[in-house]
């Protein structure tokens, strides 16, 4: 692992990833007007959201204009499935991508070669950012196919002219002989399961004979702490990469090495912040909902797409050079967050508060029941083999430490259940963290 | 000195698991000399003494069950009324040492008893010294076989 006081910076695109505010926001402008003119009569969904608010595309005249426009949806994309929002002739699709479908029927979109080159650029300059160039080997342990995680992590491994090893998802024996075998010095896959490689490594004692160097990191929320962790086992760097695939997929946004934000893309997409009630733009630093314009997309692009994550947004220009803004971890998701007993709960939170213990592996799942009409929340959580004890006055000690910690931490009370290590499912894409088993309908 | 190792196992409430301990076991022909079996409302605790604690853990380990190997002490208690009261006596209020728990086993000749404690050596050299008997590993893996 290096730090950050010893590591070079490298910037793929500095004309596009360190311009002025102005400079950028010119940028914006035009490629706004650009796009509006590109959808309306085009797409009806936007002909008619336009018209009904009385707007005509002479009326965007900047990017201080797109609070006129209207909002897209996920549902608004479903209705249109798959390809109502196309802005292209048939002849001019290269590719379709997915969403990886976690509820209900998928996310269809498509793309122009030109949509998949500026989407490759963007995870090019996010693999710089992680100190790759075209000297290293990126294995790749997204899922290839209609998910966006293995094809835009192979997309920009070929921008960066680096060698890709599509490995997809599963067979972890398997990846970690190819890790070794072919002298990966990077490695792409989903925060859960690179700490399950993490713990697979060590377990194998391969640490030390792999050549990693970074994990780029993405597609679910992760903790600093769980960052830390993978870092500390595996003596690597990990990034996190944040992308959508109504948006493009990964590569939207990344974080630099001083991990102070995920640096936007900004001259392609344009990130705004909203109030979570009254969509209203709330201040610098201050949460709401994250919502994507795609500035340069031909295929479909999306106009203030609301992406449901939480975040906050920080113009100032960064220790790296680049004056990118920057969006924070995210704090959640709208539709992530539980409301158990009146209070908000994400599930991130618990991670951090797990992390915090030591004794325990970010391993967790949440069980929500409603006993008696009470929500009752019970934590599963692994007990770290070297803190295991065979006293029982031990275990009980460490699941009320547990407990008063998370009951701190969430402002409510909690159940904890201790499992025996490695029973919770190990998940090879998206973690499972949540059981709702209230029906509340 | 004098101390053996305990291979205890922690079991979460749920049908077959310890079933899953004791077959697993059986058939890597680990034989379970001493058992105590502790429950509570979340879990279990296993703990054995057996012909080969190290087997024990790793044949375990390779299903999928974590186990760990503790010292404790295997006091031989003569068949004579307060033995044991005079056993404790000497570690407890003569040495200071702190009894975690203890379970007995029997053995044809005499009683034995093991006992967890913060310090299991010190423990047994005690129980030595006050003129009792305690198993050497060897010996009690191989008790009763």
């Amino acid at each position: 692992m290096i730090t950050d006081d010893r590591w070079t910076e490298r910037i793929r695109d500095p004309k596009a990833e360190c311009m002025s505010r102005d400079e950028r926001a010119a940028l914006q402008g035009e490629k706004l007007r650009d796009l509006v003119k590109r959808v309306y009569g085009v797409v009806p969904f936007y002909t008619e959201k336009m018209k009904a608010l009385g707007l005509e595309p002479g009326d965007i005249k900047g990017i201080e204009d797109i609070g006129k426009l209207p909002f897209t949806t996920k549902e608004d994309l479903r209705e249109n499935y798959p390809f109502g929002f196309l802005a292209v002739p048939n002849e001019k699709i290269a590719r379709v991508q997915g969403t990886s479908g976690t509820t209900g029927k998928l996310t269809v979109m498509a793309y122009t070669q030109k949509d998949v080159d500026v989407w490759g650029e963007c995870v090019a300059r996010c693999l710089t950012m992680a100190g790759l160039t075209a000297e290293d080997r990126i294995h790749v342990c997204y899922g290839y196919g209609l998910f966006t995680g293995g094809m835009g992590l192979d997309f920009g491994a070929q921008k960066l002219g680096a060698m890709a090893i599509p490995m997809s998802a599963g067979n972890t024996k398997r990846q970690l002989m190819c890790m070794e075998d072919f002298g990966a010095t990077a490695f792409a896959c989903t925060p859960s399961y690179a700490m399950h490689l993490a713990e697979a490594m060590a377990e194998a004692g391969v640490v030390d004979h792999m050549k990693i160097k970074a994990g780029v990191c993405g597609a679910e929320p992760w903790t600093v702490e769980m960052r830390k962790k993978i870092e500390e086992i595996m003596k690597i760097n990990c990034f996190d990469i944040y992308g959508l695939c109504e948006i493009t997929g990964p590569g939207v946004a990344m974080d630099c090495i001083h991990h102070e934000g995920l640096h936007v893309h900004a001259d392609h997409f344009y990130p705004e912040v909203l109030d979570v009630s009254t969509h209203e733009p709330v201040g610098e630093g201050e949460t709401g909902e994250l919502v994507f314009t795609t500035l340069s997309k031909e295929a479909v692009p999306l106009i203030r797409y609301r992406t449901k994550d939480l975040t906050s947004i920080n113009y100032e220009t960064c220790k790296c050079g680049r004056t990118t803004p920057r969006i924070s971890k995210f704090k959640g998701r709208t539709d992530d967050m539980k409301v158990i007993r009146g209070v908000n709960v994400f599930p991130t939170q618990v991670e951090t508060a797990l992390l915090g213990i030591g004794e325990v592996i970010p391993h967790y799942l949440l069980i929500i029941d409603r006993e008696n009409n009470m929500d009752v929340l019970t934590v599963m959580v692994e007990v770290d083999e070297k803190f295991f004890s065979d006293e029982i006055r031990k275990l009980d000690a460490l699941r009320n430490k547990i407990g008063s910690v998370l009951r701190e931490a969430l402002g409510l009370s909690v159940r904890v259940k201790l499992v025996e290590p490695k029973t919770i499912e190990r998940s090879e894409g998206k973690a499972k963290r949540v059981i709702d088993n209230r029906n509340l309908v | 000195m004098s101390t053996i190792q305990q291979l205890s196992v922690f079991l979460e409430n749920r049908e077959g698991r310890l079933d899953e301990v004791l077959t697993t076991l059986g058939n890597n022909d680990v034989n379970i000399v001493a058992l105590s079996l502790a429950d509570t409302t979340e879990y279990g605790m296993l703990r054995m003494i057996v012909s080969d604690p190290q087997k024990g853990k790793e044949v375990l380990r390779a299903v999928g069950i974590t186990s760990m190997l503790t010292p404790v002490v295997a006091l031989r208690v003569p068949h004579a009324t307060g033995s044991l009261s005079k056993a404790m006596h000497c570690l407890v209020v003569d040495g200071g040492i702190n009894v975690e728990y203890m379970y007995a086993f029997a053995n044809g000749k005499d009683a034995s008893a093991v006992l967890k404690t913060d310090e299991p050596e010190r423990a047994a050299e005690i129980l030595v010294s006050s003129g009792f008997g305690v198993w050497e590993a060897d010996e009690a893996y191989k008790a009763n076989c």
